[in-house]
């Protein structure tokens, strides 16, 4: 490989498109589509007595209305996407409610109409008599199941689970020194600025179903919607255009809509859209982090930890659609870059009246970072230490790897980390914070976290040399922003010679590219990008030998460089790809170049017909990659905060990122993705709660009240790298999508503490809420 | 109205918000409706030149007014305006989503400073959200989009894409 572009800061070329006004997001797409509206549950568990349509259905310019009793699937559970034999109550909502709603939010009925406008009229004539019934909010209330969301699930816990490795109570008893801790982290939402929408055309002559969907998994939607409607799957074809951030919820399926919206389309035979509103946005899409942690950690006097015990509950909202995957990474992840030779946690995962939740940006990560972090910062508190000098006394050493952490991972293995480096990270990021700036009511804070990203099971990818020498490529995966046309390009122009702005990469559309799973759990670069590494090798080694013929030169004298297949050492012995390409199909070429060049009278004759057995017209190639376990980011975060005594604004003087996702592709495009972690983990930490009251109700669902930060709440970040690439995979490298975030929680709770000695156990802050902590101190 | 220089006929739908005429009557869909209640700034476009909420106006009330959507920025096929030239040098962008508002509402921003200290740059960004980028790569563009501005002629950093930028 001559790496000219993996590494190097390439330009996007996603970018003077979206920056034209020409990007192309779901709501974009129109073709006289009829728009939609759902009514929705006001209340947050209640009893329906009755659903009437009537006055709905009879308003000019609406097209129709569906109820649960209109749906053939109006009966069936929604997928329970990743099972678990702890999932012992698993549950799933149905498309529409006709019996129980169990979140404020939850979909009732569907209004189809000419225009949003109508549908949005006719949805309030739909009448609905709920009978309230009383909610449970918060994990601590569900697990007293003080009321029960479900009936038939005793004790509102759907799954528990216990780890051990090594000895805890033992381990506990015998240590010099132990410790108890609570700790609790609220709900949060991911608010990507473009909410949701499905857009679906059914053609009924041929029996094609055509969605645009925002979903972070195009792949998955079309072999739901394909079995759901009886049709084979090369009848459905779903692409995520552009999408408009994703962060995790959007990789949550089946959303009702995503049925209800191609369903009406068949139905109906034209056209049909439906575009989520920000107010909706807010209760009817997924959350994530709520958790409430006690642990007991026994240590010496020198600071090492010797055992930690973890019992946590999980806030899972009203349904389980995608399993127990948040707690089990929490509980993977708690015990982070840190050598705890004892540990022993256990979940249960609880139903609460609130939206469902599954994996944020992070996911199940902030929060168990949080727990360790904060536990350290404890001990140094105890001890009297030195927060940074105890955490060096308790990290994993660089020559500890492979290092196995013994406990269950969300692939199905245990956590193995694959490589690190996590003293060095912690040494750069202190010498990049320096010196303490002056003042008064100024605080350190620190976090060190790891990450397991680039999950299973697989991702492809195919690649095409054109006979204009220019490059195609395609994958399943769609991008959110994450610079997929540029970051694959890089890695396939290396492989085949030719310059990056030859290759042209299309992603999430299954026309081009049907089989994969989705964007999510930082797996993008380790999947898609190996899985684009390995199809444009077997691009190159097929051109070379089909080359190998008309240069007569042996394959392996031969290598892909400046456009062309040529012999090593005589750069004028050479063939253009585009004539490889016209070579690996014989036929003729009207157009185009190459056509010269690969004609079979100038070239040796070859013996045998043109395609010999075994052979394949055109040069392409598609390939997968399948990683044999989860790759290990990791990173430290350190700032300087100075909180205002009487007013407790934050000011952030100094953060500090010093990252390591093995080998970098890109490093403009990561900067980017480190530096809106770091503002998403701020916004999480310090400005945006969700503020549910006691009857289930989001009393801030709108950007006017859930604060996310403007410019000017966030500071600059100063960011540094180190590589130490996996072993696991051909390119070295590991996911760094979610990594800004994971520590910020912590980092943040570590420096108000030290600037303010109030204790902080809690997320997410407030200057209120530190006003609220520092009342209850003083008395 | 007068939409991209073009005089257009104001609709008939006298609740029509302006974001919503803009996207489905005129086909202009780069301004994006992230909130509808006039926090995000996505819809941001230019009326009579000052940056203004598409979503919190109704169409009607455009009427007499000169609109500038991000569409009218740079003729297709031409070079990108240099706020669109600025954020694609300095990785200003992500998803895309937010962006249109932001290059309108840095176009206003430049147009009353066009030298803008570090506080106006906060403050001119401050009415835009933006979840992707953490804002840092915003505010670099804008620096770099007024010296753009002030030198049209400045050689382009980093490596050649395929668009040639």
């Amino acid at each position: 490989m001559t790496t000219r572009w993996f590494g190097a800061p390439v330009q996007r070329f996603e970018d003077d498109r979206l920056l034209r006004g020409h990007g192309r997001f779901t709501d974009d797409f129109d073709e006289g589509a009829l728009e939609c509206c759902f009514v929705r549950s006001p209340y947050a568990h209640a009893r329906i007595r009755s659903i009437d349509a009537t006055a709905a259905r009879a308003m000019p310019g609406v097209i129709a209305v569906y109820t649960a009793v209109d749906l053939p699937f109006g009966g069936v559970d929604l997928p329970l996407l990743i099972p678990h034999p702890n999932l012992t109550h698993g549950r799933t909502q149905r498309c529409l409610a006709s019996e129980r709603v169990r979140y404020a939010g939850e979909a009732v009925a569907f209004v189809v109409a000419e225009t949003r406008y109508l549908a949005e009229d006719a949805a309030e004539l739909v009448e609905v008599d709920y009978e309230p019934l009383p909610v449970v909010i918060t994990p601590e209330a569900s697990s007293r199941a003080e009321h029960l969301v479900h009936d038939d699930v005793p004790g509102n816990v759907a799954a528990e689970m216990l780890q051990e490795v090594g000895e805890v109570g033992k381990a506990l008893r015998e240590a010099p020194h132990r410790k108890r801790l609570k700790f609790r982290y609220e709900r949060a939402a991911a608010s990507p600025m473009e909410g949701r929408a499905v857009w679906a055309r059914w053609s009924a002559g041929d029996r094609k179903l055509m969605v645009y969907d925002s979903t972070q998994s195009p792949t998955s939607i079309r072999g739901g919607l394909a079995v759901l409607f009886g049709l084979p799957e090369s009848n459905v074809e779903v692409i995520a255009p552009d999408v408009g951030g994703g962060f995790g919820p959007k990789i949550m399926l089946f959303y009702p809509d995503e049925l209800l919206v191609p369903y009406a389309s068949m139905q109906l035979g034209r056209p049909v859209k439906w575009t989520e509103d920000r107010q909706e946005h807010f209760t009817a899409v997924n959350q994530e982090r709520g958790q409430v942690h006690e642990v007991e950690v026994g240590f010496d006097a020198e600071g090492r930890v010797l055992a930690l015990s973890d019992d946590f509950i999980h806030d899972g909202g009203a349904y389980t659609p995608y399993g127990i995957i948040l707690p089990i990474i929490s509980a993977a992840q708690v015990p982070g870059p840190y050598r705890i030779p004892n540990y022993r946690v256990r979940f249960r995962d609880m139903y609460t009246n609130a939206t469902p939740t599954s994996p944020y940006r992070g996911a199940g990560r902030p929060h168990a970072c949080f727990v360790m972090e904060r536990t350290l910062d404890a001990i140094a508190a105890d001890l009297h230490l030195d927060r940074i000098e105890l955490r060096r006394r308790n990290l994993i050493q660089a020559g500890e790897f492979p290092y196995d952490v013994g406990v269950a991972w969300q692939d199905g293995n245990t956590v193995v980390y694959d490589s690190g480096d996590y003293p060095t990270l912690l040494d750069k990021a202190i010498a990049n914070l320096g010196p303490k700036p002056a003042g008064d009511n100024v605080g350190m804070g620190i976090g060190i976290y790891v990450e397991g990203t680039g999950v299973g099971p697989y991702e492809g990818a195919h690649v095409q040399v054109l006979v204009s020498g220019k490059v195609v490529a395609a994958t399943g995966i769609p991008s959110q922003g994450q610079a997929h046309a540029t970051v694959w390009a890089q890695v396939v122009a290396d492989e085949l010679g030719v310059d990056v702005g030859d290759v042209e990469v299309t992603s999430g559309d299954t026309r081009r590219f049907p089989w994969g799973v989705g964007t999510f759990a930082s797996r993008g670069a380790v999947t898609a990008g190996n899985a684009m590494h390995v199809a444009a090798r077997m691009v190159a080694d097929k051109a070379k030998h089909i080359a190998a013929d008309h240069l007569e030169a042996a394959v392996e004298d031969l290598e892909l460089a400046g456009g062309l297949v040529r012999v090593k050492g005589s750069p004028d012995r050479g063939i253009p790809l585009g004539a490889v390409a016209v070579l690996s199909n014989p036929v003729r070429y009207a157009f185009g170049g190459g056509t010269e060049a690969a004609t079979q009278f100038a070239a040796r004759p070859r013996e045998g017909p043109p395609l010999r057995d075994g052979e394949q017209p055109g040069l392409e190639a598609t390939g997968y990659y399948s990683p044999p376990g989860s790759t290990w980011a990791s990173g430290c975060h350190a700032a300087y905060v100075r909180v205002d005594p009487k007013t407790f604004r934050l000011e952030i003087l100094k953060y500090v990122v010093v990252h390591d996702c093995g080998r970098v592709i890109n490093p403009l495009v990561l900067q980017g993705q480190i530096e809106g972690g770091v503002a998403q983990g701020i916004g999480g930490a310090f400005y945006e709660r969700l503020a549910y009251d006691g009857d289930g109700q989001l009393r801030n669902a709108s950007f006017m009240e859930f604060l996310m930060p403007y410019a000017t709440e966030i500071p600059p970040i100063e960011i540094d790298h180190i590589e130490t690439p996996s072993p696991l995979n051909p390119l070295g490298v590991k996911g760094a999508g979610e990594a800004g975030v994971i520590p910020v929680g912590a980092v943040l709770a570590s420096a108000i503490e030290d600037a303010t000695g109030i204790e902080i156990t809690e997320m997410p802050l407030s200057p209120l809420r530190l006003f609220e902590l520092y009342r209850l101190m003083e008395r | 109205m007068k939409v991209n220089g073009v005089q257009r006929a104001a609709p008939d739908d006298t609740r029509l918000l302006l974001s919503d005429h803009l996207r489905q009557e005129l086909g202009l869909t780069g301004t994006h409706v992230g909130c509808e209640h006039g926090v995000c700034g996505c819809c941001t476009v230019l009326l009579d030149g000052a940056p203004v909420r598409s979503c919190l106006m109704l169409a009607v009330q455009a009427e007499g007014h000169d609109v500038t959507t991000i569409e009218g920025l740079a003729r297709d096929g031409s070079a990108l305006h240099p706020v669109q030239q600025a954020f694609h040098e300095c990785h200003a962008l992500q998803c895309g989503f937010c962006t249109p508002g932001f290059v309108m509402s840095v176009v206003g921003l430049l147009a009353q400073h066009p030298h803008p200290t570090e506080q106006e740059v906060d403050e001119g960004i401050a009415g835009n959200l933006c979840r992707c980028t953490g804002y840092a790569s915003i505010r670099r563009a804008v620096t770099r989009a007024a010296e753009l501005n002030s030198s049209p002629h400045v050689g382009k950093s980093g490596p050649k894409g395929r668009d040639g930028a």
